[in-house]
């Protein structure tokens, strides 16, 4: 937006104020003396000191000046910007001006409190005053722009973090896209057992929640799915969603399971993703029981109906070799479409929380645990399976060897606190470690061992969850594990060696254990790098999305409208997640609901007639609000996604792009100001 | 057209023009003003968004217009506000220093600090350290050493005035020696 | 009606200038034919008294190319300036000072000692230098003066109209004195070349992505460039973001980048600072040693990015020399 130019030869008339503060300003700034140095300037109609230049009557005074003594221009110099700039910018524009007419002087934070020989702070005062005098017959009329949101929202991942903001948004009457991945929602909370601290089962607390997503009116749960472009700003993203087929019309689909009952293959064969392939499933098959949408899918790659391989295309062939029992099974419904294709949605969101959550270390990593080497050694995840009630052993803890083990060792920091793979420690993982020992405990009586090198439980009841753990007779050793080796004792069952430092005794054991489970780490989701350029959003050094702010803006990202949720934004546990997701679900509502979004006009144009199109802009903004208009050759900023920095202005090499508030004759006449002699 | 400055009355004590960032030295330099933390007068502020916006026309403006030295403030890197305009300045910032030291202005008259928003105190002690190395180093003097420079123009102008006067207007011969305009026409 | 007078001077210059006005061709004819020439020290045997002669504003425009570096080019400049109706600076070193005010890098002793004295093929053991006065019998000669400051034209005398160029082109030049004569004059103060870039007309601006981001600035005598890729993307300092256009992209055409000649637009006030600003901004590196490592890539920013516009450069000329 182009500024509107005042009528060429209106005299400029300021109106200058000088507040004494009581004596924070006044005490060691002359003021008097500054107002009437500043009296004697060009331009300047009224120079005038109040004692609080912010009470009513002091702005009362602004907007009664303005009127009388026809000021188009307004100087106020006081305390620091960043407390009153707003405050007299509206006087200003309560006395008829538009508030961008006005420029803020700081004496106070910058001069009066800060400096002991009041003349060389009156000195300063009037510098200061005169850059700001000389400043503001450049200022422009500007507007604040506003930009309307669209109420729809996307969240993007179903994990308990996409699940807890979505409910919450769809509950306030939003319209929420929920795109997930997998075939269901529920993410890792999904794959455990009992949580800590309470030991409350993972699956009961997350299906009611799983359930009423899959039947809120007011969201559309596109499983199965996942985002494929993301155009457009905040209020207006457009965003495409590709749709995988799954073989089977989830609309039609009643989640009877004859299909799977009546498939070609009587026993199940082929690694099942839920059970992390320590269980088998059909060609068709319901990825868990409490899988919402409660519909099946075919595996194309396995299923004989499909020939091998995909197309160049990514699409699927109908071999047309099987007997289709499954089709015969589900009769009437017809849930069954063989010929589904790929569907491509195009939606438009006004705000966006991301919640694809995390990935677990893959601990073959660190071969001197012997993952994936030694048959006794699991992750944690995987045990979380075994020693669910509907995992692949039926909640009993047995190993790949058919037995039980009556020694289980679990060692911390698989993955985390290490140079070599991860430096960051991963928050959940001495917790869970500790609760998978109680668990194993529970269900074998087995003899456990933790081995950690910190014992980190910090949290609401976390603390006293470990002093319970240690209680039950767990084994609880500081030290880290340096081998994992089979036991040389032993022939056939698949024993292994424990090598670590007991640190607190000083010597170093080697306990045969019968099994090994590696607290893995939580790792940035493997498609973070893509996700994040598909959406405009920045990364930390590690690989998790970035927060606007630490501290004061931990749900927002560097990207307007778009928060996150969950782990995707750094390791945490489920307690944490639900409360960023309540909290990223409040911010885009506080988006929605507010209507539009206003932007200080700070905001940088390029001049159209005078940009060279040399491109030299283009990379330089990080909020991609700079691009190459093709059919013109020149540069274009979307106003919308410009945040206001000026880097691309002072970079300019032909001078062709303007910031508002900020413009180059601006910023010299203030340094002319402030440089310009004052009197004895 | 506001005047050029004039050479400052009075003893000379350093001017140095800052260039601050908005979200975090700006607002540090508030904070040592909260804290009252007292130091030396001879900074002048001059408020902009962010770091990345400091053009070095700003910089070399402020140093012929008469600053003894220029200090630009940013967030730490990693830390800006808008992501990564704090580098941009800080790359333009080194070649800048090499050329104003081509140009025969001591480098250190032009310093780059990362304050960020919590560290009131190092304003403090920025502004203090710095005006303590250029009162080391003096006045730089830009527009007086113009005005110096400009003088073998004004005392030519005025010796080849007052002979033109000497020799009545106009169509006088101008100049000292106008045998000399001719035998040495290149 | 008698035709416009019209003056050509040259000051600290190379004769570029004068060669562009012969460049003109056959279009030259249609100058000559329409104009007056009174002074043209290359081409034609006028003097200075006959100028000193003319009455003020009888020439109608003086187009003086050159910086001025010596007394009596100043006090040439004066000169023509009294008798001129309109001033035009010539040339870039006219303009903006030029190659010549690059010696504002130095001091006036220090080069005339490597003229006169350490220069490899001068000899001259007693070290002479030139006489500024000369005494023979009633007569006196006097040499002019080198000033110790390089300037543009606009430095020492009020300038109607720059023409920019090292040299301008013809075809700018023409269109100058096309419109002096038919009395079509822009605003005075005027550069006679677009207010645009010059990456607007060249033809490599479509190869430059817009992405460009420097690891390492080459020169051109350190690699093969490509005959059509824009310079910047090949990592070779090219002047033309900061240069305006006008002079159909000749050296870039021609095999060379932009060496900045046209000066900058009107919205710059430092040539050499803005284009520095932007390659500097476009830096991949973010550590100081790493950057540091990227810009030694240009070994002589001063002569790189001030080639033409030293002595109208926002700090002119070298602080801390001796006098």
């Amino acid at each position: 937006m182009k500024p509107i130019v005042p009528k060429k030869y209106e005299p400029v008339r300021i109106g200058f104020y000088i507040c004494h503060c009581g004596t924070n300003i006044a005490g060691m700034v002359d003021v008097e003396a500054v107002a009437k140095y500043v009296g004697t300037l060009p331009n300047v109609a009224v120079s005038r000191t109040y004692k609080y230049m912010c009470s009513d009557p002091g702005q009362e005074m602004i907007q009664q000046d303005i009127r009388e003594d026809r000021l188009n221009r307004v100087v106020v110099a006081a305390c620091s910007p960043m407390l009153h700039e707003r405050t007299f910018r509206k006087a200003t524009e309560a006395g008829g001006l538009n508030p961008y007419y006005f420029q803020m002087v700081n004496v106070r934070e910058h001069d009066s409190w800060v400096h002991t020989d009041r003349t060389e702070a009156t000195r300063k005062a009037m510098a200061l005053a005169r850059a700001a005098i000389q400043r503001v017959p450049h200022h422009k009329p500007l507007e604040v722009k506003k930009v309307a949101i669209n109420p729809n929202v996307l969240v993007v991942g179903g994990g308990i973090a996409g699940i807890h903001a979505a409910l919450t948004l769809a509950n306030a009457g939003k319209m929420v896209y929920l795109v997930e991945r997998d075939a269901t929602i529920g993410g890792h909370m999904a794959k455990f057992d009992k949580t800590f601290p309470t030991l409350d089962c993972a699956m009961c607390v997350l299906s009611p929640k799983m359930a009423a997503v899959g039947s809120h009116p007011n969201i559309h749960l596109w499983t199965y799915s996942e985002v494929a472009k993301v155009d457009g700003y905040v209020g207006n993203f457009k965003v495409t969603v590709r749709r995988k087929p799954r073989y089977i019309l989830e609309d039609l689909c009643t989640g009877c399971q004859e299909c799977v009952n009546a498939c070609v293959y009587k026993e199940p064969k082929f690694a099942d993703e839920f059970n992390l392939g320590l269980g088998k499933r059909k060609p068709v098959f319901l990825p868990f029981p409490q899988a919402i949408p409660p519909v099946t899918m075919i595996d194309p790659e396995v299923c004989l109906n499909f020939k091998r391989g995909k197309n160049p295309d990514g699409s699927r062939t109908v071999s047309d070799k099987c007997k289709k029992t499954c089709i015969e099974a589900c009769g009437d419904r017809k849930a069954i479409d063989f010929k589904q294709q790929e569907e491509i949605k195009d939606i438009t969101v006004g705000t966006i929380i991301m919640a694809t959550g995390f990935q677990i270390f893959d601990a073959k990593r660190t071969p001197y645990y012997g993952y994936g080497v030694y048959p006794n050694v699991y992750n944690a995840l995987e045990i979380e399976r075994l020693i669910n009630a509907s995992g692949p052993t039926e909640g009993e803890l047995i190993m790949r060897n058919g037995q039980t083990p009556k020694k289980v060792a679990i060692v911390h920091c698989v993955g985390s606190r290490d140079e070599n793979t991860n430096r960051w420690c991963s928050r959940v993982c001495c917790l869970y470690s500790l609760k998978l020992a109680h668990l194993i405990k529970e269900h074998t009586e087995a003899e456990v061992y933790n081995f950690y090198i910190d014992m980190r439980t910090p949290g609401k009841s976390m603390e006293e969850f470990y002093n319970r753990i240690a209680e039950e007779g767990v084994h609880i050793i500081r030290g880290k594990v340096a081998d994992v080796y089979p036991d040389p004792n032993d022939g056939t069952t698949g024993r292994l060696v424990v090598q670590a430092e007991d640190t607190l005794t000083n010597r170093i054991l080697k306990i045969p254990v019968d099994m090994v489970v590696l607290g893995v780490g939580l790792e940035p989701h493997p498609e973070a790098e893509t996700l994040r350029r598909m959406f405009n959003l920045s990364c930390s050094s590690e690989g998790w999305f970035l927060e606007r702010h630490p501290k004061l803006a931990p749900v927002n990202t560097f990207t307007d409208g778009i928060f996150l949720a969950g782990c995707c934004q750094g390791p945490k546990d489920i307690p944490d997640t639900v409360a960023q997701a309540g909290a990223a679900a409040a911010e885009a509502f506080s988006l929605i609901d507010k209507g539009h979004i206003e932007q200080e006009p700070n905001t940088a144009y390029i001049l159209a007639d005078e940009c060279s199109g040399c491109k030299s802009c283009i990379p330089l903004c990080p909020y991609t609000a700079i691009s190459f208009d093709e059919s013109r050759k020149k540069a274009l900023i979307n106003e919308a996604l410009c945040k206001g920095c000026g880097t691309c202005v002072a970079s300019c090499p032909s001078g062709s792009i303007v910031q508002n508030l900020f413009e180059d004759a601006e910023i010299f006449s203030e340094i002319d100001g402030v440089l310009a002699e004052l009197p004895a | 057209m506001i005047e050029p400055s004039k050479p400052l009355s009075g003893p000379w004590t350093p001017r140095i023009v800052a260039f601050f960032c908005n979200w975090c030295t700006y607002t540090a330099a508030d904070l040592a003003g909260v804290s009252r933390m007292k130091h030396a007068s001879n900074v002048r502020i001059i408020r902009l968004m962010c770091s990345g916006r400091v053009d070095p026309q700003f910089i070399v403006d402020a140093l012929a217009k008469g600053a003894d030295a220029v200090l630009i403030g940013g967030c730490h890197p990693n830390d800006c506000h808008y992501v990564e305009g704090n580098y941009k300045c800080l790359r333009r910032y080194q070649m800048l220093r090499r050329m104003i030291a081509d140009m025969g202005i001591e480098p250190e008259r032009l310093r780059l600090e990362w304050i960020s928003a919590a560290e009131g105190e190092k304003v403090k002690r920025v502004v203090n350290e710095m005006v303590e190395t250029i009162k080391r180093l003096g006045p730089l003097g830009i527009p007086q050493k113009f005005e110096e420079w400009d003088r073998e123009m004004e005392h030519f102008a005025q010796h080849v005035a007052a002979k033109d006067a000497a020799a009545g207007n106009g169509c006088a011969e101008r100049g000292t020696q106008p045998q000399t305009l001719e035998t040495t026409h290149a | 009606m008698p035709k416009p007078k019209v003056a050509f001077y040259w000051c600290a210059s190379c004769g570029g200038c004068e060669e562009t006005v012969v460049d003109l061709a056959e279009d030259i004819l249609g100058v000559v034919e329409k104009v007056d020439i009174v002074l043209w020290p290359v081409a034609m045997d006028f003097k200075y008294k006959d100028i000193q002669a003319m009455p003020d504003k009888s020439i109608t425009a003086t187009l003086l190319n050159g910086a001025i570096r010596s007394t009596e080019q100043e006090e040439m400049a004066h000169l023509l300036r009294r008798k001129s109706q309109f001033m035009i600076a010539y040339g870039s070193c006219a303009c903006t000072g030029g190659i010549p005010s690059l010696a504002n890098q130095f001091p006036r002793e220090q080069i005339l000692k490597f003229n006169y004295e350490d220069a490899p093929s001068v000899v001259n053991e007693k070290k002479t230098r030139p006489q500024l006065a000369f005494t023979d019998g009633a007569r006196t000669v006097n040499l002019p003066t080198l000033h110790n400051v390089v300037r543009s034209l606009d430095q020492v005398v009020d300038v109607d109209y720059y023409v920019p160029g090292c040299p301008p082109t013809p075809k700018l030049t023409k269109a100058a004195v096309t419109a002096l004569l038919e009395g079509r004059l822009p605003p005075k103060g005027s550069v006679i070349a677009p207010d645009i870039a010059l990456c607007d007309e060249c033809p490599r601006k479509a190869s430059k992505p817009t992405n460009v981001a420097f690891t390492e600035f080459k020169r051109p005598h350190q690699i093969l460039m490509d005959p059509e890729k824009c310079f910047l993307a090949q990592g070779v300092v090219c002047m033309g973001p900061s240069t305006r256009s006008g002079c159909e992209a000749a050296c870039t055409v021609g095999g060379m980048p932009c060496t900045g000649c046209f000066g900058p637009t009107s919205r710059v006030r430092d040539q050499g600072l803005k284009i520095m600003s932007s390659l500097c901004a476009n830096l991949v590196p973010k550590e100081e040693s790493d950057i540091n490592k990227v810009l030694e890539g240009i070994p002589d920013p001063i002569g790189t990015f001030y080639r033409y516009g030293l002595a109208t450069s926002m700090l002119r000329r070298k602080m801390n020399m001796p006098k």
